[in-house]
């Protein structure tokens, strides 16, 4: 017992121990300097888990999907980690975690991991350091990382670009949503999943999706079409073949190399975005400047293009924004 | 700024309320504290696997079927092993006072019967944990 130090964290995450991969992953949501030093030193085991995320409308039985394809990869000896966003009180801070995942029977296996993140203030369904406890997990030899969201507006997109594999969950009741999906939606699918396919018009829904997928062939790939009953545990099989083939032909040629850079990239620019914003409207007089910007708008003579733009040269002198750490 | 409090709710055993431990988990939540909730019928195996997953700072048992001399003792048994015996173990229930006291002696933390307030759960975890977070 005791505390456990840095040393003891790299070695316990790397052997796999639950206690050290959950305080591991406690440290990295902190964002601090300890925990960079602690993915930095993980650094050389991290990079071969698929990380999967799933997305579709609120109800389609994401929760319940991913709870019996995790058992399906669990047959397959494949180690598992599960990491579930739920949103954070704007108010108070405080959040209700992982209602949904902690119910389900993957949970009643130790060798699974899950873990429920608060959003903590981060907006699009993914917590600001939901990437780095997936690193945290992926260093620990989890073979997949599934990413459970509350599906809320943008946040397909957001967590398309955490994933190398976005799977969209649909219902077959859901037959007019196709051409009606918000533009942007569907290309992030790398594959459907028509779920509650107990329910009638599943085949059609299938049919939809089959013809829609035409034209979102990527990389020479189109993305497929399967269909689950998540409830009666039918068709998960198949879809786990698919995972699995999907994950073979992401590490052919240099396909996965870019998709991380791309990654990378995002998360790069996330923290130097959100950094820089951070200081910014902590600097001094920065929030005073402000104010004065809102009355002058208030008085309704200069347009709100005009007040943002005084604004901004007002306090531009003042920046000094060197360093974001 | 300090880190949030977090706290695994857990439902012990065969009874089947859970009404009173979602008000718990509304009130901490409110408090600014993270709050896990883990369903019904939970094992302790199963309890003491997600206080690990999830680092959390208090594992808290709401027990209203009498096993609470049962299953207090065998979780903290689970959490001594797992090394994260220096973790807050409280909870609530029916619990006589005598049973109460009893199970303080082996190591849990204060227990809320019926009557307790919010107030006083908040006031107690906000108080505990810091203290305890120097241990773990
Ligand atoms: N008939 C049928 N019902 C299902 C199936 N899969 C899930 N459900 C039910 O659909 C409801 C919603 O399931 P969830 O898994 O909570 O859905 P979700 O997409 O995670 O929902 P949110 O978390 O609200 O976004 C539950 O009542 C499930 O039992 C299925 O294959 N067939």
């Amino acid at each position: 017992m005791g505390r456990l130090t840095l040393d003891d964290l790299v070695e316990g995450v790397v052997a796999g121990d639950r206690r050290c991969l959950g305080r591991a992953i406690t440290t990295v949501e902190e964002g601090d300097e300890t925990s960079w030093s602690l993915l930095k030193r993980l650094s050389p085991h991290i990079g071969s888990a698929l990380r999967v995320g799933i997305t579709g409308p609120p109800g389609a039985g994401k929760s319940t999907l991913a709870d019996a394809l995790v058992r399906e990869l669990r047959t397959r000896d494949l180690g598992v980690g599960v990491i579930a966003v739920d949103p954070s009180s704007p108010f108070t801070g405080g959040a209700l975690l992982g209602d949904r995942v902690r119910m389900l029977r993957a949970t009643e296996d130790p060798e699974v991991f899950v873990r429920s993140m608060a959003s903590r203030g981060c907006l699009g369904g993914l917590a600001r350091t939901t990437q780095e406890a997936a690193d945290v997990l992926d260093a620990a030899g989890k073979d997949i990382v599934l990413f459970e969201t509350v599906g809320v507006g943008q946040s397909e997109l957001t967590v398309a670009s955490a994933c190398d594999l976005t799977i969209v969950v649909l219902v077959p009741e859901a037959g007019g949503m196709v051409q009606a999906m918000k533009a942007g939606v569907m290309e992030i699918a790398d594959m459907f999943v028509v779920n509650k396919a107990d329910r009638p018009g599943a085949d059609e829904m299938e049919f939809q999706l089959v013809d829609a997928s035409r034209y979102l062939i990527s990389d020479g790939r189109r993305p497929p079409v399967l269909k689950t009953s998540a409830l009666k545990d039918e068709g998960l099989a198949a879809l786990a073949d698919e995972v699995l083939q999907y994950r073979e032909w992401l590490h052919q040629g240099d396909r996965l190399e870019l998709r991380r850079k791309a990654q990378a990239k995002t998360r790069i620019r996330e923290l130097v975005r959100s950094a820089l914003e951070e200081k910014f409207w902590s600097q001094a007089g920065v929030d005073e400047s402000l104010s004065v910007a809102a009355e002058t708008f208030r008085q309704g003579e200069q347009s709100l293009l005009e007040v943002a733009q005084s604004f901004w040269l007002s306090v531009r002198e003042q920046i000094a924004v060197s360093d974001i750490s | 700024m300090a880190r949030r409090l977090k706290i695994l709710l857990a439902k012990a055993g065969l009874d089947g309320h859970d009404r009173g431990v979602k008000v718990v988990a509304r009130a901490l939540r409110d408090a600014g504290m993270e709050v896990v909730y883990t369903g019904l019928h939970q094992t302790p195996e199963q309890i003491v696997n997600a206080a690990l997953q999830e680092d959390v700072d208090a594992v808290c048992l709401s027990i209203l079927s009498g096993a609470h001399m049962t299953l207090f003792p065998r979780v903290k048994e689970l959490m001594d092993e797992a090394g994260i015996g220096d973790t807050l173990l409280s909870g609530g229930g029916i619990i006589p006072d005598d049973d109460m006291e009893e199970l303080q002696t082996q190591g849990v933390g204060r227990l809320f019967g019926p009557g307790s307030s919010l107030k006083s759960i908040v006031e107690y975890f906000e108080e505990e944990i810091p203290r305890r977070r120097e241990l773990r």
